[in-house]
């Protein structure tokens, strides 16, 4: 499956795309965050404050606990700020 | 009509786009728009004291022009709108440049208006872009309100 990084994900991460494949034992978005964070030392750094993460799991917004299963691309984001100031 | 959703990097007139949603919905008695510019900060935030010399706004490709359309179509289940545009920019932004652009068209202003406050209110907790803010202490990026959350979550309850 395909990774995506935005915003202080991507620059804590250094990439902003990255093609995985996590064992089947990896059923949600939470276990996933779990898994890549052991890749390496920026991973730990941006997946460290879950409560400042949001997912898409083929671009619908879901929550931490939906099941990964079949997905062929997840995003991790910071809250969107867009709009106005 | 097929609303008309446009995510890019270049500047846009507000003028000139309501103009052409205008002309294109001729039996609308109804065009709310809305405009989020971004601020001439003139070297510093009028609220935060802040000084920030450039804006630029990160976004999910793909997913952005999806969450608009989802949003749009919400507007479309709740109102009865005769079309929507929305217009949001990516990319570096120069003080007074257009960031976002709403409108809608209806046959009595009470959904224009209410539909239009509904888009800018969803768009700005669902819609995939982030600001970053540079001034001389660098670069930082923009935490999400929750006073915007609050705004979105009072629109459940309603309809």
């Amino acid at each position: 499956m395909n990774i995506l990084y935005f915003a202080w994900l991507r620059e804590r991460i250094g990439i902003g795309e990255e093609a995985v494949s996590p064992p089947d034992t990896i059923q949600t978005v939470t276990q996933l965050m779990d898994w890549l964070s052991q890749r390496s030392a920026g991973h730990a750094a941006a997946f460290a404050d879950r409560k400042l993460i949001r997912a898409a799991i083929d671009q619908i917004h879901s929550n931490h606990s939906l099941p990964i299963t079949g997905a062929k691309e997840i995003a991790f984001f910071p809250p969107v700020t867009g709009g106005l100031a | 009509m097929t609303p008309d959703i446009r995510v890019q990097r270049e500047d846009f007139d507000q003028g000139h786009e309501l103009s052409k949603f205008s002309a294109r919905n001729p039996l609308s008695g109804a065009i709310c728009s809305f405009t989020g510019q971004m601020r001439d900060f003139q070297g510093h935030d009028r609220a935060t004291g802040k000084i920030i010399t450039a804006m630029e706004l990160d976004h999910y490709p793909g997913m952005a022009e999806r969450q608009l359309q989802d949003l749009t179509r919400e507007a479309q289940q709740r109102w009865p709108l005769d079309d929507i545009c929305i217009v949001h920019r990516f990319g570096v932004l120069k003080p007074t440049e257009a960031i976002v652009f709403v409108a809608t068209a209806s046959a009595h202003r009470g959904d224009a208006f209410a539909a239009c406050e509904f888009l800018m209110d969803w768009l700005k907790t669902k819609a995939p872009f982030w600001k970053k803010e540079t001034g001389p202490g660098g670069t930082q990026w923009v935490e999400a309100k929750e006073s915007d959350e609050s705004r979105a979550e009072r629109w459940q309850s309603r309809s």
